[in-house]
């Protein structure tokens, strides 16, 4: 199971979608996505979307894609519910959100439940702390993974910002809101005066 | 009793809020839900939190589902319910407005600049939640080593994320963590 790629190019043929899924189908299928997603729910969604039902060309399934990404929240679960709406309107937004979310979310429960229960058993606490050290070094590889097209094409701008918030969150510790109440608009700001600036 | 003590709407109008400025998905609001969850509302200590985001990456599903572990702490099932559904749906009926109104005037090249805008300040928010995470669970040096080891192994490879957590699992039961 490779890691996720939004970018990996699908082998599936650039065919039509054969026919627009149901309720049941959007639920089960979105429900299968999440629960064999295991460390990264797009691998499977790209797989079982575009390439098993065909509800979508590997293109559609990008530009969907990038637009959940750069809108706020969790992207997968945005793409959930625009995905299922464009075939059966709100309903269908339901039930793919449903799927995506439903059965995960009664497992993160009972999970839940056994932590309060038994989290403070030693050998369960040596356990779980083994695993968040791995699940930190996880989550930096992302971000270094992220980080790697700026340093590249050397963006000191956009380093700058990224240092800005990194330092805003992670060491003064301000509310996310505020900060990016200041850093979203003076960022869209920059990008703009830049591409101009380019342009002219 | 005043209003603030319901915990209930104090889990949804948190998350609610941190949803729609969960730039970058959910583990760039890591910061945010550990601010309010340790320091704020004294919900939990940080080590709990740390154990819960652990949990999160262990369990399917979306890894922003570490809210349904929050809420369930916090109030029991309603509260999971509820931190679940305020953290998932705001953003999701958001989206789903803005795609309607993308694909009737798909010219505009405002997407593209906010996008690029964004970027930046995403990434540094998930920057600032692997600092604070790795403060929490990096206390020894074999602690570290392992996330080290789990950043490269990640970033340079193909290994299912599942072998590390793993690993990890089995590296903190020999005691070595």
């Amino acid at each position: 199971m490779p890691p996720d790629s939004p970018s990996a190019a699908a082998p599936a043929p650039d065919i039509a979608p054969s026919t627009p899924p149901g309720l049941i189908e959007l639920f089960l299928a979105f429900a299968k996505m999440a629960l064999a997603g295991f460390g990264g729910v797009l691998f499977w969604a790209r797989r079982g979307i575009v390439e098993q039902h065909r509800w979508m060309t590997a293109d559609e399934f990008n530009e969907t894609y990038a637009l959940c990404h750069f809108l706020p929240g969790p992207n997968i679960i945005n793409l959930s519910f625009v995905f299922g709406s464009r075939f059966r309107g709100i309903a269908g937004g339901v039930a793919a959100f449903a799927g995506l979310v439903g059965p995960p979310a009664v497992i993160a429960t009972i999970l839940a439940a056994l932590y309060m229960r038994f989290g403070e058993i030693d050998v369960l606490r040596r356990i779980l702390a083994g695993v968040a050290c791995a699940a930190v070094g996880m989550l930096m590889a992302t971000v270094f993974r992220m980080m790697a097209p700026l340093v590249k094409r050397r963006d000191r701008v956009g380093l700058v910002l990224l240092a800005a918030v990194f330092v805003a969150i992670g060491l003064l510790r301000l509310p996310l809101a505020a900060v990016l109440l200041v850093a979203i608009p003076l960022s869209i700001a920059i990008t703009f005066a830049m591409r101009r600036r380019v342009k002219a | 009793m005043n209003s603030d003590s319901n915990p209930i709407w104090t889990l949804a109008w948190t998350f609610g809020l941190m949803s729609l400025f969960a730039v970058g998905g959910g583990n760039a609001a890591i910061p945010e839900m550990q601010r309010v969850a340790v320091d704020v509302h004294h919900w939990m200590t940080d080590r709990q939190f740390a154990d819960m985001f652990a949990i999160s990456q262990m369990s399917p599903g979306p890894n922003v589902l570490i809210v349904t572990l929050i809420g369930y702490s916090v109030a029991g099932v309603v509260g999971a319910l509820t931190a679940t559904l305020a953290m998932c749906c705001p953003t999701a009926i958001f989206a789903y407005f803005v795609s309607r109104l993308l694909s009737r005037s798909s010219h505009s090249r405002w997407p593209a600049i906010i996008q690029a805008a964004l970027v930046p300040l995403s990434i540094g928010l998930m920057s600032a939640s692997g600092l604070i995470l790795a403060l929490t669970s990096d206390r020894t040096v074999t602690a570290a080593l392992i996330t080290v080891a789990t950043a490269w192994l990640a970033f340079a490879t193909r290994l299912n994320p599942f072998w590390m957590l793993l690993a990890g699992g089995c590296l903190g039961f020999a005691g070595l963590v």
